[in-house]
């Protein structure tokens, strides 16, 4: 008999990520100059930013004030003494010759990230994050076999985020890198702009037998989206299931993704790589984080994602899913929240957000507090819909204009109820429930549309449909869909 | 004149005796007509110093003049200078122009002194002879053929020669006390943070401070009053209320208690150099001072350990003089590494590499926790012990070096041994304290013997003090070399 075929479904799929996340500070993390980006190289750097000689580093604190927020918001522990050391390694971009990082005793241990995984939730450990600065950029192209340096970059102020090998598979990869990018654009500590550099992740990936240790990792560095990011582990794992299985051996080596090619590539192995001589720096002291620091920095996050998530299953009856879709960014979940304590119906106002809304902002690349009609607006239409006043359908065309023209007629100190109930009644779109008038549209609709009568008796359910939209029609939209289906259903003999 | 103390030139200035101008004037005419025997400059530009002269002539007749208006200081070319050339005595920078002024320098400006030149130094600060010099040896003005004593030994030579009354210098390991010593001069390396390293080109981050060389220990309290202080750009500099150097200067040394480690009077020490420094000790003793015997059991591993931090930190401190964006750069190269090599290759002097090398190899993987972390262990024990000391004695004394001035070129071939004579210097180097060398007497040959005080820290103005008293009753400090007659 023949040994049954192995198959990547005995394999594991082992991944830890590093990310580099730029910390939303005016100014570098060693030296005054601006951290704006897509300026003319070189006009950002300053003489420390350059490293001219005698030039000495000066810690940003508002740098170390971000750190916390996110150490506090991981729930991770805060090394009240943490210590700067310099890389050293030379690169035409890194004007020092050193990169001032933190190496044996980071800024920031430990903490979770919380993600979503089948039914539940799963934690994925982090390991540390520590302060760095970044480096700067070497520009290949328009040089003429010369290499062009802009120092823009160098010392933006960075944290690097460490997770444990928790994760399992791209999927699970991609959901942490997900959940991350959300939290720390919640806590207001990164811009989150992938395009930019702002947030990028390095993978490190090996694949195991199921139970079997830890395999041999490759690092596959800068991932910038997180599509790149899931396709370059899928292909990584592939790539090491196939040498495996071939009777091969993986080797330790950093790689490069190439989503042209959708494959990695080696960039250099273990034997390369370099020794960075780490030491304290003496030109910064040791970190020091006190208790009042710690306190005002707590005193200053906003209320979690996870906790928000809680708090809208438990007092707005949302599913999990919604609630976890609502609170991915900040402003939408803030925007939900207004919206869901303005109006009765708390589920419609989910529905909306996600539907209505979430659509409108996509179109515009917005996020929610630029939303062009604002909570209590469309709670006020919730409720009018809730009330009967009007149909969802009308709701909707309304909530459109409002969003697409009237945006700039209402003033703030009108009150936004009464001014919908103007609208309702200057545009004459207020619902139809009275009795006597529905059954009049629907008496004309059924002399006027024998054939559907005929076809729905014969068994043809949905041509009830049609009958309800010409009423709906001959109301020009304004009758209560739900009074016309019933006096429809009734005058037919169901 | 130029004998005259930075007190009595202030003196003459504030009379109108004296105008800024003259006293520029007769410091270039000096500098003219002995800087190319001493090689003590590296750059002066007479036009620049001598419109500042005005201009400081002006500010005084305008009524707002401080101690120091109009007073010529020259600066060790480490510090960071815009407008003229900053070399760090290496051919790296030897077309390298700072467009900003180090600390040091925006004080001696705002206190409107004379900006006299740059002086030459042993490369990036790395020697104790001022011999390894991209622009020459500097020569010590009691004797030309002998060294001046480094790293700062341009302003040491300039000082003894009379050819500026003040200099500035940097100190890492000795790099003031040991030049004052063998020039014949006073200096002061402060407490570590107290005078601000930003626009000091680095040698040793941890180690490195600035600090005045003058002649008496009454000017270098006029020339720290101006140094010292705050600095943000530099996040080792200390936050403390600005003080007076000179506030102890009627010090009563009667009940002083002056510690003698025993293992800074050992048998190695040239005889005629304990000879003068005991007969220094005993005058303070006839004043009232208490002898207070010492053993300080580390000091041996002083001078190793020093050898494994400082090159450590010059490694890394260095890297940024790669041939990019300033400095030399090699010719045609192949490939970035050849850029790198060859620039830093013909760039630095064959010590700076020397340095470079152990430094890169004691910070290496596998040897970081033998050496590195091992003489940080060891730097600690010996800042220990002298701080044990001072709650047996005020202050400790010695010799500032175990020899006096060297001929130029007796330690070429043996850089150990020329890292031996910095064995009295070192200790208060790593362990940031307070130390000044003053003279106390010369040798058979003639050559200065410097005496070293060392305080707790923050003590400046209390060993200032005690200097000044000795100075009072002694005229070492006012003796010219007879080469550089006046």
């Amino acid at each position: 008999m023949r040994p049954a075929p192995v198959t990547a479904m005995n394999w594991e799929v082992v991944i830890g990520i590093e990310t580099h996340a730029q910390l939303a500070t005016r100014s570098k993390i060693f030296s005054g100059a601006s951290t704006a980006f897509g300026a003319e190289p070189n006009t950002q750097a300053s003489a420390v930013d350059i490293a001219l000689p005698g030039v000495l580093p000066v810690l940003n604190r508002q740098a170390v004030e971000l750190a916390l927020r996110f150490g506090l918001a991981v729930g991770a522990t805060i090394n009240r003494r943490s210590v700067f050391a310099r890389k050293n390694y030379f690169y035409p971009d890194l004007p020092k010759g050193y990169q001032i990082s933190q190496y044996e005793l980071p800024i920031v241990c430990g903490g979770e990230i919380r993600i979503a995984a089948g039914e539940g939730e799963k934690s994925i450990r982090l390991t540390r994050a520590h302060l760095e600065e970044d480096a700067g950029k070497s520009l290949h192209e328009d040089f003429h076999g010369m290499t062009g340096i802009d120092l823009n970059r160098a010392g933006t102020p960075l944290l690097e985020i460490v997770s444990e090998p928790d994760l399992r598979g791209a999927a699970e990869a991609v959901a942490y890198a997900r959940a991350l990018h959300s939290l720390v654009r919640w806590i207001g500590i990164c811009d989150g702009n992938m395009q930019e550099g702002s947030f990028r992740c390095d993978a490190n990936v090996s694949v195991r037998r199921s139970g079997a240790p830890l395999g041999t990792r490759c690092e596959i560095k800068n991932l910038n989206s997180f599509r790149f990011l899931e396709q370059a582990i899928a292909y990584e794992a592939r790539r090491q299931v196939g040498v495996l299985e071939g009777g091969g051996q993986i080797e330790q080596e950093t790689r490069l993704y190439d989503p042209a090619a959708d494959e990695t590539r080696p960039m250099r192995t273990k034997e390369d790589a370099q020794d960075y001589r780490y030491f304290p720096d003496p030109d910064l002291l040791p970190l020091q984080v006190s208790d009042a620091d710690l306190e005002r920095v707590r005193a200053s996050l906003p209320e979690l994602p996870a906790a928000m998530r809680g708090r809208f299953v438990s007092d707005y009856g949302l599913s999990a899913y919604d609630a976890r879709t609502l609170t991915a960014e900040r402003s939408l979940a803030e925007y939900y929240e207004a919206v869901a304590r303005a109006a009765r119906d708390r589920k419609a106002a989910a529905s909306w957000v996600l539907g209505e809304v979430s659509a409108r902002l996509n179109e515009a690349e917005a996020t929610a507090d630029l939303a062009r009609v604002k909570p209590a607006e469309l709670a006020a239409l919730i409720d009018r819909v809730a009330d009967g006043k009007i149909n969802r359908a009308t709701a909707k065309t309304l909530f459109d204009e409002l969003w697409r023209t009237l945006r700039g007629s209402v003033q703030e100190s009108v009150n936004v109820a009464d001014w919908i109930d103007a609208e309702i009644a200057r545009r004459d779109v207020g619902q139809i429930s009275d009795a006597g008038e529905i059954e009049k549209l629907v008496d004309e609709v059924l002399a006027a549309n024998a054939k559907s009568v005929e076809e729905f008796r014969a068994g043809k359910e949905k041509a009830l449909n049609a009958l309800v939209g010409q009423v709906m029609k001959a109301s020009r939209g304004k009758a209560n869909p739900a009074q016309a289906n019933a006096l429809l259903r009734r005058k037919l003999g169901v | 004149m130029l004998d005259a103390t930075l007190s009595e030139l202030g003196n003459a200035l504030a009379r109108r005796t004296l105008s800024s101008v003259e006293l520029t004037q007769h410091c270039l005419e000096r500098i003219g007509r002995w800087n190319g025997r001493l090689n003590a400059f590296i750059t002066v530009d007479a036009e620049r110093s001598l419109a500042e002269a005005r201009a400081a002539d002006a500010r005084r007749a305008a009524g707002n003049a401080g101690p120091l208006t109009g007073i010529p200081v020259a600066h060790k070319d480490i510090y960071c200078t815009r407008g003229m050339p900053t070399t760090c005595g290496s051919r790296m920078l030897a077309n390298f122009t700072s467009p900003y002024d180090a600390f040091v320098i925006e004080r001696f400006a705002r206190a409107g002194c004379v900006l006299l030149g740059k002086t030459n130094m042993d490369e990036f600060a790395m020697g104790s002879s001022s011999e390894r010099s991209h622009f020459g040896p500097v020569r010590n003005p009691w004797d030309l053929d002998r060294v001046p004593g480094g790293s700062s030994g341009g302003s040491a030579a300039a000082v003894a020669a009379r050819l500026a009354p003040a200099a500035t210098g940097t100190d890492t390991g000795g790099s003031i006390r040991q030049p004052a010593a063998f020039s014949g001069v006073c200096g002061l390396k402060p407490t570590y943070g107290t005078v601000s390293r930003y626009g000091m080109v680095a040698f040793a981050s941890s180690l490195d401070q600035g600090g005045p060389m003058a002649r008496s220990a009454e000017d270098l309290a006029l020339l720290m009053n101006a140094m010292a202080g705050h600095d943000a750009r530099d996040s080792t500099s200390l936050e403390r209320a600005p003080e007076d150097f000179a506030r102890e200067r009627s010090l009563d040394v009667a009940g002083l208690r002056i510690g003698l480690p025993r293992q800074y009077f050992a048998p190695a020490c040239q005889a005629e150099v304990l000879a003068r420094v005991r007969e220094a000790l005993a005058w303070f003793e006839s004043r009232g001072a208490r002898l207070v015997e010492l053993d300080l059991p580390n000091t041996a591993r002083a001078v190793p350990v020093y050898y494994v931090i400082a090159p450590a930190e010059a490694s890394s401190n260095l890297s940024r003089f790669d041939g990019v964006r300033y400095g030399h750069r090699a010719r045609d190269p192949l490939d970035l590494f050849d850029l790198y090599c060859r620039s830093r290759a013909e760039g630095f002097g064959a010590e700076v590499r020397r340095r470079i090398l152990i430094g890169t190899y004691v910070l290496s993987h596998g040897y970081y926790d033998a050496y590195y972390l091992q003489a940080q262990k060891v730097r600690r024990l010996i800042a220990n012990d002298l701080e044990a000391a001072f709650s047996r004695c005020d202050l400790i004394a010695g010799p500032t070096a175990p020899t006096t001035a060297y001929a130029i070129g007796a330690n070429a071939a043996d850089p150990v041994q020329m890292y031996l004579g910095d064995i009295f210097t070192i200790p208060a180097s790593l362990a940031g304290l307070p130390a000044l060398s003053i003279p106390c007497g010369f040798d058979a040959a003639g050559l200065p013997v410097g005496l070293q005080l060392v305080g707790p820290h923050f003590a400046e103005s209390r060993l200032l003090g005690i200097a000044h008293r000795y100075q009072q009753a002694t005229d070492w400090h006012r003796r010219v070399p007879a080469q550089t007659p006046l």
